[in-house]
Protein backbone atom coordinates (compact mmCIF):
# COMPACT_ATOMS: atom_id res chain seq x y z
CA UNK A 1 0.00 0.00 0.00
CA UNK A 2 1.28 3.48 -0.75
CA UNK A 3 0.04 7.03 -0.75
CA UNK A 4 0.84 9.65 -3.32
CA UNK A 5 2.94 12.32 -1.67
CA UNK A 6 4.19 15.69 -2.93
CA UNK A 7 7.16 15.67 -5.33
CA UNK A 8 5.82 12.44 -6.81
CA UNK A 9 7.45 10.33 -4.16
CA UNK A 10 5.93 7.28 -2.65
CA UNK A 11 5.67 6.97 1.08
CA UNK A 12 5.70 3.36 2.14
CA UNK A 13 3.21 2.44 4.80
CA UNK A 14 4.65 0.03 7.28
CA UNK A 15 2.24 -2.58 8.59
CA UNK A 16 2.61 -4.95 11.47
CA UNK A 17 2.96 -8.64 10.72
CA UNK A 18 3.26 -11.71 12.87
CA UNK A 19 4.96 -14.88 11.70
CA UNK A 20 4.94 -18.23 13.43
CA UNK A 21 7.38 -20.72 11.98
CA UNK A 22 8.50 -24.25 12.78
CA UNK A 23 12.12 -25.30 12.41
CA UNK A 24 13.24 -28.90 11.99
CA UNK A 25 14.07 -30.76 15.21
CA UNK A 26 17.26 -32.00 13.52
CA UNK A 27 18.98 -28.69 14.29
CA UNK A 28 20.99 -28.12 17.45
CA UNK A 29 20.03 -25.21 19.68
CA UNK A 30 22.78 -23.07 18.21
CA UNK A 31 21.83 -23.89 14.65
CA UNK A 32 18.24 -23.01 15.45
CA UNK A 33 19.35 -19.68 16.90
CA UNK A 34 21.35 -19.04 13.75
CA UNK A 35 18.32 -19.75 11.56
CA UNK A 36 16.20 -17.32 13.58
CA UNK A 37 18.95 -14.71 13.30
CA UNK A 38 18.98 -15.14 9.54
CA UNK A 39 15.22 -14.66 9.34
CA UNK A 40 15.37 -11.58 11.54
CA UNK A 41 18.23 -10.31 9.38
CA UNK A 42 16.03 -10.72 6.31
CA UNK A 43 13.43 -8.44 7.89
CA UNK A 44 16.13 -5.85 8.48
CA UNK A 45 17.37 -6.01 4.88
CA UNK A 46 13.79 -5.35 3.80
CA UNK A 47 13.98 -2.12 5.82
CA UNK A 48 11.74 -3.60 8.46
CA UNK A 49 11.87 -3.62 12.22
CA UNK A 50 11.60 -6.66 14.46
CA UNK A 51 9.38 -5.62 17.33
CA UNK A 52 9.26 -8.83 19.27
CA UNK A 53 10.51 -12.39 18.99
CA UNK A 54 9.95 -15.35 21.19
CA UNK A 55 10.70 -19.05 21.24
CA UNK A 56 8.18 -21.67 22.29
CA UNK A 57 10.85 -24.35 22.37
CA UNK A 58 10.59 -27.90 21.06
CA UNK A 59 6.94 -28.88 20.75
CA UNK A 60 5.09 -31.90 19.56
CA UNK A 61 3.28 -31.44 16.25
CA UNK A 62 -0.38 -32.38 16.03
CA UNK A 63 0.41 -34.38 12.89
CA UNK A 64 3.71 -35.27 11.21
CA UNK A 65 5.20 -32.76 8.75
CA UNK A 66 7.98 -34.04 6.46
CA UNK A 67 8.05 -37.16 8.62
CA UNK A 68 8.98 -35.12 11.71
CA UNK A 69 6.80 -35.29 14.79
CA UNK A 70 8.38 -32.41 16.72
CA UNK A 71 9.63 -28.95 15.87
CA UNK A 72 11.07 -25.73 17.25
CA UNK A 73 8.36 -23.08 17.31
CA UNK A 74 9.23 -19.41 16.99
CA UNK A 75 7.16 -16.28 16.80
CA UNK A 76 8.32 -12.94 15.44
CA UNK A 77 6.44 -9.70 15.24
CA UNK A 78 7.76 -7.16 12.77
CA UNK A 79 7.00 -4.06 10.83
CA UNK A 80 7.65 -3.92 7.07
CA UNK A 81 6.17 -2.33 3.99
CA UNK A 82 3.46 -4.53 2.53
CA UNK A 83 5.27 -4.83 -0.81
CA UNK A 84 8.19 -6.59 0.80
CA UNK A 85 6.20 -9.31 2.48
CA UNK A 86 6.20 -11.50 -0.65
CA UNK A 87 10.01 -11.42 -0.71
CA UNK A 88 10.04 -12.41 2.93
CA UNK A 89 7.68 -15.31 2.33
CA UNK A 90 9.71 -16.46 -0.67
CA UNK A 91 12.80 -16.57 1.52
CA UNK A 92 10.92 -18.62 4.12
CA UNK A 93 9.75 -21.03 1.45
CA UNK A 94 13.29 -21.52 0.17
CA UNK A 95 14.75 -22.16 3.61
CA UNK A 96 14.93 -25.90 4.10
CA UNK A 97 15.15 -25.59 7.85
CA UNK A 98 11.62 -24.19 8.01
CA UNK A 99 9.01 -26.92 8.14
CA UNK A 100 5.98 -24.62 8.14
CA UNK A 101 5.25 -20.94 8.56
CA UNK A 102 2.31 -18.59 8.70
CA UNK A 103 2.38 -14.82 8.31
CA UNK A 104 -0.59 -12.83 9.52
CA UNK A 105 -1.18 -9.11 9.16
CA UNK A 106 -2.10 -7.65 12.52
CA UNK A 107 -5.07 -5.34 12.94
CA UNK A 108 -5.62 -3.09 15.96
CA UNK A 109 -7.44 -5.78 17.96
CA UNK A 110 -4.72 -8.30 17.26
CA UNK A 111 -2.08 -5.78 18.32
CA UNK A 112 -3.85 -5.05 21.58
CA UNK A 113 -4.20 -8.77 22.23
CA UNK A 114 -0.51 -9.39 21.52
CA UNK A 115 0.53 -6.71 23.98
CA UNK A 116 -1.76 -8.13 26.64
CA UNK A 117 -0.43 -11.63 26.02
CA UNK A 118 3.16 -10.41 26.34
CA UNK A 119 2.41 -8.61 29.59
CA UNK A 120 0.81 -11.76 30.96
CA UNK A 121 3.78 -13.88 29.92
CA UNK A 122 6.42 -11.57 31.38
CA UNK A 123 4.40 -11.41 34.60
CA UNK A 124 4.41 -15.19 34.79
CA UNK A 125 8.16 -15.39 34.17
CA UNK A 126 8.78 -12.92 36.96
CA UNK A 127 6.65 -15.01 39.29
CA UNK A 128 8.70 -18.08 38.43
CA UNK A 129 11.98 -16.26 39.12
CA UNK A 130 10.84 -14.92 42.48
CA UNK B 1 -56.77 -34.82 51.21
CA UNK B 2 -57.92 -32.57 48.42
CA UNK B 3 -58.39 -34.16 45.05
CA UNK B 4 -56.21 -31.76 43.11
CA UNK B 5 -53.27 -32.44 45.34
CA UNK B 6 -51.28 -34.72 43.07
CA UNK B 7 -47.96 -35.99 44.24
CA UNK B 8 -45.20 -37.60 42.24
CA UNK B 9 -42.64 -40.06 43.54
CA UNK B 10 -39.98 -38.58 41.30
CA UNK B 11 -40.12 -34.94 40.24
CA UNK B 12 -41.29 -34.75 36.65
CA UNK B 13 -38.83 -33.48 34.13
CA UNK B 14 -39.85 -30.18 32.67
CA UNK B 15 -37.66 -29.03 29.84
CA UNK B 16 -36.61 -25.47 30.42
CA UNK B 17 -35.39 -23.97 27.19
CA UNK B 18 -32.13 -22.26 27.93
CA UNK B 19 -31.35 -19.21 25.85
CA UNK B 20 -28.27 -19.72 23.69
CA UNK B 21 -25.81 -16.88 23.64
CA UNK B 22 -22.60 -16.03 21.92
CA UNK B 23 -19.77 -16.56 24.37
CA UNK B 24 -17.53 -14.15 22.49
CA UNK B 25 -20.02 -11.32 22.43
CA UNK B 26 -20.86 -11.83 26.08
CA UNK B 27 -17.24 -11.77 27.24
CA UNK B 28 -16.22 -8.91 24.99
CA UNK B 29 -13.75 -10.74 22.78
CA UNK B 30 -12.18 -8.65 20.07
CA UNK B 31 -9.70 -11.12 18.71
CA UNK B 32 -9.61 -14.91 18.71
CA UNK B 33 -6.08 -16.21 18.95
CA UNK B 34 -5.05 -18.99 16.59
CA UNK B 35 -2.00 -19.71 18.77
CA UNK B 36 -4.11 -20.73 21.77
CA UNK B 37 -4.96 -24.29 20.77
CA UNK B 38 -6.24 -25.21 24.23
CA UNK B 39 -8.97 -22.63 23.99
CA UNK B 40 -9.91 -23.51 20.42
CA UNK B 41 -10.42 -27.09 21.54
CA UNK B 42 -13.71 -25.91 23.07
CA UNK B 43 -15.05 -25.10 19.63
CA UNK B 44 -14.30 -28.49 18.14
CA UNK B 45 -15.75 -31.99 18.58
CA UNK B 46 -13.92 -35.20 19.49
CA UNK B 47 -12.82 -35.76 15.94
CA UNK B 48 -11.46 -32.25 15.61
CA UNK B 49 -14.35 -31.01 13.50
CA UNK B 50 -15.53 -27.44 13.97
CA UNK B 51 -18.81 -27.32 15.92
CA UNK B 52 -21.70 -25.66 14.10
CA UNK B 53 -23.30 -22.44 15.23
CA UNK B 54 -26.54 -24.24 15.90
CA UNK B 55 -24.88 -26.13 18.76
CA UNK B 56 -22.61 -23.50 20.25
CA UNK B 57 -24.82 -20.45 19.77
CA UNK B 58 -21.93 -18.35 18.50
CA UNK B 59 -22.94 -15.33 16.45
CA UNK B 60 -22.19 -15.33 12.74
CA UNK B 61 -19.60 -12.61 13.16
CA UNK B 62 -17.57 -14.63 15.63
CA UNK B 63 -18.12 -18.02 14.03
CA UNK B 64 -16.26 -16.68 11.03
CA UNK B 65 -13.34 -15.69 13.26
CA UNK B 66 -13.38 -19.01 15.09
CA UNK B 67 -13.25 -20.87 11.78
CA UNK B 68 -10.34 -18.75 10.59
CA UNK B 69 -8.45 -19.28 13.85
CA UNK B 70 -8.97 -23.06 13.86
CA UNK B 71 -7.83 -23.35 10.26
CA UNK B 72 -4.71 -21.34 11.03
CA UNK B 73 -3.98 -23.50 14.09
CA UNK B 74 -4.32 -26.62 11.94
CA UNK B 75 -1.89 -25.27 9.38
CA UNK B 76 0.68 -24.73 12.12
CA UNK B 77 0.16 -28.25 13.51
CA UNK B 78 -1.12 -26.83 16.80
CA UNK B 79 -4.38 -28.71 16.19
CA UNK B 80 -4.99 -31.84 14.15
CA UNK B 81 -6.93 -31.86 10.88
CA UNK B 82 -8.33 -35.24 11.82
CA UNK B 83 -8.29 -36.47 15.37
CA UNK B 84 -9.71 -39.15 17.55
CA UNK B 85 -10.69 -38.92 21.21
CA UNK B 86 -9.54 -35.32 21.59
CA UNK B 87 -11.67 -34.85 24.67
Amino acid sequence: MHIFAPQNKYILIMSLYETVFILTPVLSDEQAKEAVKKIEGEVKTLKGKVRHSESWGLRKLAYPIQKKSTGFYFLIEFQVAGENISTFELMMKRDERVLRFLTVKMDSHHEAYAEKRRAKKSGKEKAVEA
Amino acid sequence: MAQNDIRYLTPINIDIKREKYCRFEKNGFKFIDYKDADYLLHMVNEQGKILPRRLTGTSAKYQKKVNQAIKRARHLALMPYVGDMLK
